[in-house]
C-alpha cells in the first residue's frame, strides 16, 4: 500500500527527528532538545494564537523527546487543548499525549475527562473509540470514578457500533483491573456473557478477555459463559481453514479467539451437562488430532498459532485433571515436542510438562521421557530451557528415579549457570532427603552438594544434614568417614568444615581407630582448616576441639596448646575469646566425670514423642516451645516430606547457631524439660472448620487464647499453621503457609499491619518477605519477631495475597497476638494472693462478666484452659476447691502488670462469673473480655 | 500483557508501551534491564524466558527487537504471533516497513497498536479491520513521500 500518506505532514517534526538522529553525541542530543524545548516554550508562551496544526506539532515534537527519556513538565495543557479539536488526526496526537504523559494534576484531569464525555457522547465511533482507548492506556481511579458506569452500557446497548463495543469491553478491562470495586456489572452481567455469540468475530475477542476476568473474580455470576464458549469453540475447531475468512491465521481459524476460550474454560471444573462435556471433549481430541495431521504451510506462523491452541489445550486437560485418556494422549504428544527442532516447542513441552507429571493419571507417562530429559539437561544450549529440563525432572522424580535423577542434578551442578545454582542445590537436597532409603546415600548427596556448589549451599541444607546424623545412629559412622575424607581435599569449601567439625566433633570416635584417622590426625586436619575460616565456623570448631578433648584424652594436651595460644585467648572477637577461655578453663579443671557430663553427645533432635508431650501438658510455662509441637503443624500442613517412612527424625528447627554447646542465645533444641512447651489439649479443635472467605477472618483468632500452636486458617486452596513461643515482652511466631493443591501460587506475598491503636505503637512486629512462590504441595515459612511495648487491646493483621490459576486471592487474618501472651506465671501462697487482691480494690482495676458456659465444664478442659493462658494455676488458695484462682505478671517493655484472676463455676446453673484484677484497668478489661469467649 | 517495547540491535528504544501502572523510573529500568538480557542472547536460543514473575516473550526482526511481557498463565506461542501480526499490520501500513518508518511516525507505530491491542489484550486480530480504522484517520492527510533522505531502508519482513 505505498500511496498510502506516511505522516500527515509534520515535516518540522520529520527535521527535527533527523537532527536528533544526526547528533554524534549525547551532549549534542541534550543541547538540540534543550534549543527545541526553548522554542516550543515561546511558541507556546507567545502572544500570537497557535493554529491546531501547530500546537499538534510541538505537541507531538514533545512527545518524541519524552520517548528519548528526557522529562517533560509542559504542553499538558496545549494537548487537553487539542482534544477538543474537531480535526481528527489533532484529537488523536492531544489523546496520545495525555495517555504517554499521564499527570496527575487535578484541574487537568477534569478537563480531560470533560472532553472524553464529550466524544463519548458524540455518537462519533471514531472519536468514542479515541475517548475510549485514551482511557484503557490511562486507567486510573479518577477515569474509572468518572467512567465506570457508563461504559458497560455503551458495550451493550443495541445501537453500539462493532468497534465502539470492542473498544469499550477492553476499556473496562482495564478499569475493572484497577478499580476492581468501581465496576459493577450487575444487571448487565447476563448481556455481557451473551456476547460470546455475537456474530462480528472482533467483538468476541475482545469481550472474552473482560468475560475471562470477571469470571475468575465472580465465577458462580457468569457461569453461564461455559456452554457458550464450548460451541463458540467448536463451532471454531470443526470450521474449515477458510471458513472465517480474515480471522483466519495461515490456514488457522481464528487462534487467538480459540485459545481464550480455551483459557476461560480453565476458569471453571468440568462442566457437568454431559452434553456439554461431550462436545468439549470431542474439540479437545479434534485439536489433538490436528497435532498429527502434516501442516497446511511450511510458515512458522502456521504451526505457532497451531501449536498456541494445542497447548492452550493441554492446559485445560491438565486443569480438568479427570480425563486419563487425554492426559495420556497430551503427554505423548508433549513428549514428541521434546525432540523437536524448534527450540520454543522443547521450552513449552519442558514447561507443560511439569504440570502433567503431578497429576496422578500421567505421572508415569511423563516418566518415560526420563532420559531425553536428562539429555535436554546435558546439551540444550540455551540456559532457559536448561532450567526448564532441571524444573521438570524435579517434578518427576519419586522414589524409582530418585538416585538417577540426583546424580544427573549433582553433575550438572558442576557447569550450572550461576543464577540457577541455589536453586538448583535446593532441589536436589530436598530430593535427597525425599527419596532418601538409605542414608548413606542422602549423607554423599549433601556431602557432594557442598563440594560442588558449597557456596549456593544454605545453612538450611546442612543443618539438616547434621540433624539426619544425629538422629539415626546406622549413618554417623560412615557420616564420620565420609566427611573425613571430603576433608583431605586442599581446598574444601568453609560450609564442608563446618560440617566436618560438627559431626567429628560428636563421631570422631567412631573412626578413631583406624590409625590414618586417629585422634590426633582428625585434630590436625581440622585445624589446618581453622585459619583460613570465618568467625562462625571457627567458634564452631573451638567447640568441636573441647569435645574433641573429651572424646580423645590424648588430645588434650595439643588442643589445650592451642586454646592457649594468644590468637585464641585475646582473639578480638568477644565470641571466640570467651569460648577459648572458657574452654580452656573448663579442660583443666573439670574432672573426667563432669567433663563427660557437660559435653556429651548431642541428644537426638526431638521428635514426636508422647512422655514428652506428656511432661508439657503437666507443666505449662510461658514461653518456650516444643519442637515436636511444630512438627505436628508442619505435618498437618502438608510439609513437602510429610507421610514419609523415614522414622521420627523429621524435626526441621535447626538451632539457631548450630552450636555444639547451645552456648549461643536461643532456645536449647533438644534439651525438652526447660522448653516447656505449650502442647496442650486442643480442647477447641472441634470449634472451628474451615473458614469462609470473609473480609477480615477472626474465628481462628479466639481459638489460641489460651494455646500457641495450631491450624490458624483453611480453605480448599490454602493452610497456615502457626507455633509461637514468648518469652519477657518478645514473642516469636512461626507462620506455615501451605499449598493444598498441585498448583503453584504466584506472587505471594504477605504483610502484618497494626491497626488502629496498635500503631502508637503498642506492639512492634518485623518480619521478612517471604518467597514469591509456593509450589504446589509444598509449605513456606515465616517468622515474625513480636514486642510488646504496652498494653493493647487490637490484634495486628495478616494480610495474604497470592495468584491461583491466574485468579488473585486475597485474605486478611487477624493474627492471634494477644496480650496474655506475655504473661509471666507467679505461684504465691494463699494469704499472698488475697493481700495482693485487696491491694487492687478500686473500681476500675477489676472487671468482671457473668455468662453461660459454651464448652464443657470438665474440670480437666477448665484447667488446661487456664494454663494455657500463661499464668500460674494457684492450687489450695480459694477456700472454695470448686473456684479456680490464678496470678501471673504481663511484661511490657515499658512496665509490668500484676493480674489475679478467678473463675467461679456454677455447673448446676451452667454459669461462670469471671473477675480480673489488675495494676492496669485497660488489662483488667482486656483480659475479662478474651477469656470470657473461652469457656 | 503488561508491556511491549520495540529496540534496535544497538539498544535504543523505538516504542514503548505499558499496560500497567508504574513509574517512570521503574519503567527504565525495566527497559534497561530487558534490552540488556535480550541483546545478550545468541540467535538460536529460544524466544522465551522467566523474567521477575513474567514471561517474556521477543523476536527479532531484521534490526528491530520486539518484546512482550505476559503473565504466568498467559499463553506464549499466541503472543508470538501478536507480535508477528503487529509486525504484519506495520509493513502493510508503510509498505515494506523499516525501523526508519517507525522512527519518523512514532505516532502512527502507537495508533495502529492501539487499534490491534487494548489494554494489553487483542481487541481486533483481523488486519483488515485493523488497517480500515487507521487509514479513516488518514483520509484527510496529505501524501508524502517515504523517502528519509536517502538513509538505506532495512526492511522487517
Amino acid at each position: 500500500m505505498p500511496a498510502v500518506s506516511k505522516g500527515d505532514g509534520m515535516r518540522g517534526l520529520a527535521v527535527f527527528i533527523s537532527d536528533i538522529r544526526n547528533c554524534k553525541s549525547k551532549e549534542a542530543e541534550i543541547k538540540r532538545i534543550n534549543k527545541e524545548l526553548a522554542n516550543i516554550r515561546s511558541k507556546f508562551k507567545g502572544d500570537k494564537a497557535l493554529d491546531g496544526y501547530s500546537k499538534k506539532k510541538y505537541v507531538c515534537k514533545l512527545l518524541f523527546i519524552f520517548l528519548l527519556g528526557h522529562d517533560i513538565d509542559f504542553g499538558h495543557m496545549e494537548a487537553v487543548n487539542l482534544l477538543s479539536s474537531n480535526k481528527y488526526t489533532e484529537k488523536q496526537i492531544g489523546y496520545l499525549f495525555i495517555s504517554v504523559l499521564v499527570n496527575s494534576n487535578s484541574e487537568l484531569i477534569r478537563l480531560i475527562n470533560n472532553a472524553i464525555k464529550n466524544d463519548l457522547s458524540s455518537r462519533n465511533p471514531t472519536f468514542m473509540c479515541l475517548a475510549l482507548h485514551c482511557i484503557a492506556n490511562v486507567g486510573s481511579r479518577e477515569m474509572a470514578e468518572a467512567f465506570a458506569s457508563e461504559i458497560p452500557r455503551i458495550l451493550v446497548a443495541g445501537d453500539t457500533m462493532d468497534s465502539v463495543k470492542q473498544s469499550a469491553a477492553l476499556c473496562l478491562l482495564r478499569l475493572y483491573k484497577t478499580s476492581p470495586d468501581l465496576v459493577l456489572m450487575g444487571e448487565w452481567t447476563s448481556r455481557v456473557v451473551h456476547l460470546l455469540n455475537d456474530q462480528h468475530m472482533g467483538v468476541v475477542t475482545a469481550a472474552i478477555s473482560l468475560i475471562t476476568c470477571l469470571s475468575q473474580k465472580n465465577p458462580d455470576e457468569f457461569k453461564t459463559c461455559v456452554s457458550l464458549a464450548v460451541s463458540r469453540l467448536s463451532r471454531i475447531v470443526s470450521s474449515a481453514s477458510t471458513d472465517l475468512q480474515d480471522y483466519t491465521y495461515y490456514f488457522v481459524p481464528a487462534p487467538w479467539l480459540s485459545c481464550k476460550l480455551l483459557r476461560l474454560l480453565q476458569c471453571y471444573p468440568p462442566p457437568e451437562d454431559g452434553a456439554v462435556k461431550g462436545r468439549l471433549v470431542e474439540c479437545l481430541e479434534t485439536i489433538l488430532n490436528k497435532a498429527q495431521e502434516p501442516p497446511k504451510s511450511k510458515k512458522v506462523q502456521h504451526s505457532n498459532a497451531k501449536n498456541a491452541i494445542l497447548f492452550e489445550a493441554i492446559s485445560l486437560i491438565i486443569h480438568y485433571d479427570s480425563e486419563p485418556n487425554l492426559l495420556v494422549r497430551a503427554c505423548n504428544q508433549l513428549g514428541q515436542f521434546l525432540q523437536h527442532r524448534e527450540t520454543n516447542l522443547r521450552y513449552l513441552a519442558l514447561e507443560s510438562m511439569c504440570t502433567l507429571a503431578s497429576s496422578e493419571f500421567s505421572h508415569e507417562a511423563v516418566k518415560t521421557h526420563i532420559e531425553t530429559v536428562i539429555n535436554a539437561l546435558k546439551t540444550e544450549r540455551d540456559v532457559s530451557v536448561r532450567q526448564r529440563a532441571a524444573d521438570l525432572l524435579y517434578a518427576m522424580c519419586d522414589r524409582s528415579n530418585a538416585k538417577q535423577i540426583v546424580a544427573e542434578m549433582l553433575s550438572y551442578l558442576e557447569t550450572a549457570d550461576y543464577s540457577i545454582r541455589e536453586e538448583m542445590v535446593l532441589k536436589v537436597a530436598i530430593l535427597a532427603e525425599k527419596y532418601a532409603v538409605d542414608y548413606s546415600w542422602y549423607v554423599d548427596t549433601i556431602l557432594n552438594l557442598i563440594r560442588i556448589a558449597g557456596d549456593y549451599v544454605s545453612e538450611e541444607v546442612w543443618y539438616r544434614v547434621i540433624q539426619i546424623v544425629i538422629n539415626r545412629d546406622d549413618v554417623q559412622g560412615y557420616a564420620a568417614k565420609t566427611v573425613f575424607e571430603a576433608l583431605q581435599a586442599p581446598a574444601c569449601h568453609e560450609n564442608m568444615v563446618k560440617v566436618g567439625g560438627y559431626i567429628l566433633g560428636e563421631f570422631g570416635n567412631l573412626i578413631a581407630g583406624d590409625p590414618r584417622s586417629s585422634p590426633l590426625v582428625q585434630f590436625n586436619l581440622l585445624h589446618s582448616k581453622f585459619h583460613l575460616c570465618s568467625v562462625p565456623t571457627r567458634a564452631l570448631l573451638l567447640s568441636a576441639y573441647i569435645k574433641f578433648i573429651n572424646l580423645f584424652p590424648e588430645t588434650k594436651a595439643t588442643i589445650q596448646e592451642v586454646l592457649r595460644c594468644d590468637s585464641q585467648i585475646r582473639n578480638s572477637d568477644v565470641e571466640l575469646q570467651q569460648r577459648a577461655v572458657e574452654y580452656l578453663k573448663l579442660s583443666s579443671i573439670a574432672s573426667t566425670d563432669v567433663l563427660a557430663t557437660v559435653l556429651e553427645e548431642m541428644p537426638p533432635f526431638p521428635e514426636r514423642e508422647s512422655s514428652i508431650l506428656a511432661k508439657l501438658k503437666k507443666k505449662k510455662g510461658p514461653g518456650a516451645v516444643s519442637v515436636t509441637d511444630l512438627e505436628d503443624s508442619k505435618r498437618e500442613g502438608g510439609e513437602l516430606n510429610g507421610g514419609g517412612d523415614r522414622g521420627p527424625d523429621t524435626s526441621s528447627t535447626p538451632s539457631p547457631s548450630a552450636d555444639l554447646l547451645g552456648i549461643r542465645a536461643g532456645p536449647p533444641v533438644g534439651t525438652a524439660p526447660t522448653s516447656a512447651g505449650s502442647l496442650l489439649v486442643d480442647v477447641f479443635s472441634e470449634a472451628g472448620p474451615a473458614a469462609p472467605s470473609a473480609a477480615v477472618h477472626d474465628d481462628g483468632f479466639l481459638r489460641f487464647v489460651c494455646k500457641n500452636n495450631g491450624v490458624l486458617f483453611e480453605n480448599q486452596l490454602l493452610q497456615i499453621g502457626i507455633k509461637s513461643e514468648y518469652r519477657q515482652n518478645l514473642g516469636r511466631m512461626y507462620l506455615f503457609y501451605g499449598n493444598k493443591t498441585s498448583v503453584q501460587f504466584a506472587s505471594f506475598a504477605t504483610t502484618v499491619s497494626c491497626p488502629g491503636e496498635l500503631q502508637k505503637p503498642q506492639l512492634n512486629v518485623q518480619t521478612k518477605p517471604v518467597e514469591p512462590l509456593v509450589e504446589g504441595g509444598a509449605q513456606i515459612q515465616q517468622v515474625l519477631n513480636i514486642e510488646c511495648l504496652t498494653d493493647f487491646s487490637d490484634a495486628p493483621l495478616l494480610n495474604i495475597k497470592f495468584r491461583y490459576g491466574g485468579a488473585l486471592q486475597n485474605l486478611t487474618l487477624k493474627l492471634p497476638v494477644t496480650i496474655n501472651k506475655f504473661f509471666q506465671p507467679t505461684e504465691m501462697s494463699s494469704n499472698d494472693f488475697f493481700q495482693r487482691w485487696k491491694q487492687l480494690s478500686q473500681p476500675q482495676q477489676e472487671a468482671q462478666k457473668i455468662f453461660k458456659a459454651n464448652h464443657s465444664m470438665d474440670t480437666e478442659v477448665l484447667k488446661a484452659k487456664l494454663l494455657g493462658l500463661g499464668a500460674a494455676l494457684l492450687d489450695n488458695v480459694d477456700p472454695n476447691p470448686e473456684n479456680y484462682v490464678s496470678a501471673g505478671v504481663i511484661q511490657t517493655k515499658g512496665q509490668q502488670v500484676g493480674c489475679l484472676l478467678r473463675l467461679e463455676p456454677n455447673a448446676q446453673a451452667q454459669m461462670y462469673r469471671l473477675t480480673l484484677r489488675c495494676s492496669k484497668d485497660s488489662v483488667s478489661r482486656r483480659l475479662c473480655e478474651l477469656l470470657a469467649q473461652q469457656f | 500483557m503488561q508491556f511491549m517495547l520495540l529496540f534496535s540491535r544497538q539498544g535504543k528504544l523505538r516504542l514503548q508501551k505499558w499496560y500497567v501502572p508504574l513509574s517512570d523510573k521503574e519503567k527504565k529500568k525495566i527497559t534497561r534491564e530487558l534490552v540488556q538480557t535480550i541483546l545478550a542472547r545468541k540467535a538460536k536460543m529460544c524466544s522465551f524466558l522467566e523474567w521477575r514473575d513474567l514471561k517474556i516473550v521477543y523476536k527479532r526482526y531484521a534490526s528491530l527487537y520486539f518484546c512482550c511481557a505476559i503473565e504466568e498463565q498467559d499463553n506464549e506461542l499466541i503472543t508470538l504471533e501478536i507480535i508477528h501480526r503487529y509486525v504484519e499490520l506495520l509493513d502493510k501500513y508503510f509498505g515494506s516497513v523499516c525501523e526508519l518508518d517507525i522512527i519518523f511516525n512514532f505516532e502512527k507505530a502507537y495508533f495502529i497498536l492501539d487499534e490491534f491491542l487494548l489494554g494489553g489484550e487483542a481487541q481486533e486480530t483481523s488486519k483488515k479491520n485493523v488497517l480500515k480504522a487507521i487509514e479513516q484517520g488518514d483520509l484527510l492527510q496529505e501524501n508524502q513521500s517515504a523517502d528519509w533522505g536517502g538513509l538505506p531502508r532495512d526492511e522487517l519482513l
